[in-house]
């Protein structure tokens, strides 16, 4: 009898020995999901088969992955390659970070007098008084004396008690005195001047 | 056990008028209502003679003027800008903090130990003076009612310095320490309650302690049964760390002087709507009823009329000039010629926030419409913000306004407005 057509004995590539390692079966799948199978059988080649898990894992996941946002370029990419600036995005500068350490606590005050001439303080110029820090000698803090606001250098008098000095020779020291009402309001830190 | 610290600024208003004032320390200070209406806030020196809260302004300035008493316009540009800056000091001190009103806060100091939390709370009101120079009080319990009533003891009792812990007594003594407060002292319970307890026999904090809760929840509401829980160490209300969004925001204002005809009585209305119509904006809603209101004073005894008028809205809305159109409208209706009005209000009710959607008008062709009014909006507010206030605003405000507020007795608003900033020689 003569044999022709049909299967050859021994003929084509041993089952199993194709990049899954495994038999495989055709199958009929549907064109939605075409893509994610496809996938999904691209990383089994890949993988080793003790990771591949279960198919349905991987369309679940084809199927409601949650929204991923990616970081978007400030700059265009003429070329296909990003600005070297994108790395060194920052704010403009301000000067509230410049001048001001504790908000909360920070008090701006117009100066009026020429008091303070010498130390750089004329009127009309905005000073920053910040009330959370300690006044120390040598300071210029903005204190009450017997209920009346004044700026001045705090120093130390002869018997240990406060002395408001001011930057400008006409004008008067301070001797604080017990029988005086006395408090340090705040501490200047700083001044801001506009000249237009 | 968990500690809850109520701080608040003692005299709030009186003591930030004396930060920036030092001259007024120590000599009897009050704080009038918007239109220089009552007394709302007293200097210790001012409450040592007898000038209570509440008080009409005309009645008591005759003797106020003999006594030296000095009264302040309320400056509440001034009151909110000190406000931020305690609260966001008190939201460093612990983990979860309740904003409870313009002067004071609810804080969770549980994660404390039992000896730490005087001592911490002492270093609260230590920095809040510094920082701002505030007096404030704290008072320390193991509920929200307890603390408030710690609150109100170290206030009534110099001795404490500012800081009273009720739950770190034994309960025998802080029997004692209720003993000395009256029922009306708790929190919620406001005089018409006081007296109908009274007539109970419950006359002392702890007497409402040791009271039936059922028997009075029967009699009252199950508010009390829980105040009475609370009384009784039982923590019944949470700390709450973000406000609920408000239902409404409304704008009224008694008038400087009587208002007699319709021209000025408009343009105070646009100007309340507007105002009103921001205030919904920041809340990112939209108002889905207009209601608007204007009386004559009440002491116009043969002369007295008020009109009340809603309108709900097909599509809600934050446009100013759509809202003003609408006050209008409802003024036209309830307006009566020959009467000397002296108050307006306008109340932008049922809000929806803007991200819930909006119901679309059936009979509207597209939303167009909408969308530039939000457009337009936005960059009035933002003008406005970076400008100042009333920049840019609707012509039919009208420019004159004879009824504005009266604010005899205003102090500058030193730390919000350039112009204003405190002047030191």
């Amino acid at each position: 009898m003569k044999l022709q057509g049909g299967k050859r004995v021994g003929a084509g590539r041993p089952a199993g020995r194709n990049a899954y390692g495994e038999p495989t079966v055709p199958m009929r799948i549907p064109q939605s999901q075409v893509v994610p199978i496809k996938a999904f059988l691209e990383t089994c080649k890949l993988a080793d088969k003790r990771f591949w898990g279960s198919v349905e894992n991987i369309l679940n996941a084809a199927v409601d992955s949650p929204v991923v946002l990616l970081p978007w370029f400030s700059s265009q990419v003429p070329a296909g390659f990003p600005s070297p600036a994108d790395d060194h995005i920052e704010k403009r500068l301000d000067l509230n970070d410049y001048l001001i350490k504790q908000a909360d606590a920070t008090f701006l005050v117009t100066i009026t007098g020429l008091s303070m001439r010498d130390a750089g303080l004329l009127p009309k110029d905005v000073v920053v008084v910040d009330r959370s820090r300690e006044a120390s000698v040598g300071n210029i803090v903005m204190a009450v004396v017997d209920g009346e606001f004044t700026i001045k250098y705090l120093g130390l008098g002869d018997k240990g008690n406060p002395v408001l000095i001011p930057a400008n020779p006409d004008f008067k020291r301070i001797e604080i005195k017990e029988t005086m009402q006395f408090e340090i309001w705040g501490v200047v830190t700083g001044s801001v001047r506009k000249y237009l | 056990m968990a500690s809850l610290a109520l701080v608040d600024v003692n005299n709030f208003y009186v003591s930030c008028e004396l930060v920036f004032n030092p001259k007024l320390r120590g000599k009897p200070v009050v704080v009038l209502s918007n239109n220089d209406g009552c007394v709302v806030s007293r200097s210790s020196e001012a409450k040592r003679l007898g000038i209570k809260v509440g008080s009409p302004w005309f009645e008591v300035k005759k003797r106020c003027h003999n006594q030296g008493v000095i009264a302040l316009s309320s400056n509440y540009a001034l009151y909110a800008d000190m406000s931020n800056r305690v609260m966001s000091i008190l939201a460093r001190f612990a983990p979860s903090c309740e904003v409870y009103s313009i002067d004071e806060a609810f804080l969770d100091l549980s994660g404390f130990s039992v000896k730490e939390r005087h001592g911490y709370a002492l270093s609260i009101k230590h920095t809040v003076l510094q920082w701002t120079g505030l007096p404030v009080c704290v008072g320390l319990g193991c509920s929200k009612t307890l603390a408030k009533l710690a609150n109100s003891y170290a206030k009534q009792h110099d001795e404490h310095n500012g800081v009273f812990n009720l739950s770190s007594l034994p309960e025998t003594v802080s029997d004692t320490v209720l003993k000395t407060l009256s029922a009306g002292d708790v929190w919620g319970i406001g005089r018409p309650l006081a007296a109908k307890l009274k007539a109970l026999g419950i006359i002392t904090a702890f007497d409402l302690k040791q009271a039936s809760p059922a028997l009075l929840r029967d009699q009252f509401s199950v508010l009390m049964a829980r105040t009475i829980a609370e009384l009784n160490g039982v923590s019944c209300m949470e700390l709450e760390q973000v406000s609920p969004p408000r239902e409404n925001v409304s704008t009224s204002r008694t008038f400087g002087v009587s208002v007699t005809s319709l021209q000025p009585l408009s343009e105070a209305l646009v100007f309340y709507t507007t105002r009103a119509a921001e205030k919904a904006r920041r809340q990112h809603a939209l108002a889905s009823a207009v209601s608007v209101y204007i009386q004559t004073s009440r002491f116009e005894q043969h002369h007295y009329a008020s009109g009340c008028h809603t309108l709900a809205l097909a599509n809600p809305t934050n446009d100013s000039k759509q809202l003003a159109k609408i006050s209008l409208a409802i003024l036209r209706q309830i307006y009566k010629p020959g009467y000397r009005y002296q108050k307006a209000g306008v109340i932008l009710s049922g809000l929806v926030p803007m991200s819930v959607g909006r119901q679309l008008d059936l009979f509207a062709v597209d939303d167009t419409g909408y969308r530039q009014s939000q457009k337009l909006m936005a960059v009035f507010d933002q003008i406005n913000a970076r400008f100042g206030r009333q920049t840019l605003k609707l012509a039919s405000e009208g420019f004159n306004t004879p009824w504005q507020m009266k604010q005899a007795h205003k102090s500058p608003s030193y730390t919000t407005s350039w112009k204003q900033l405190l002047q030191v020689d």
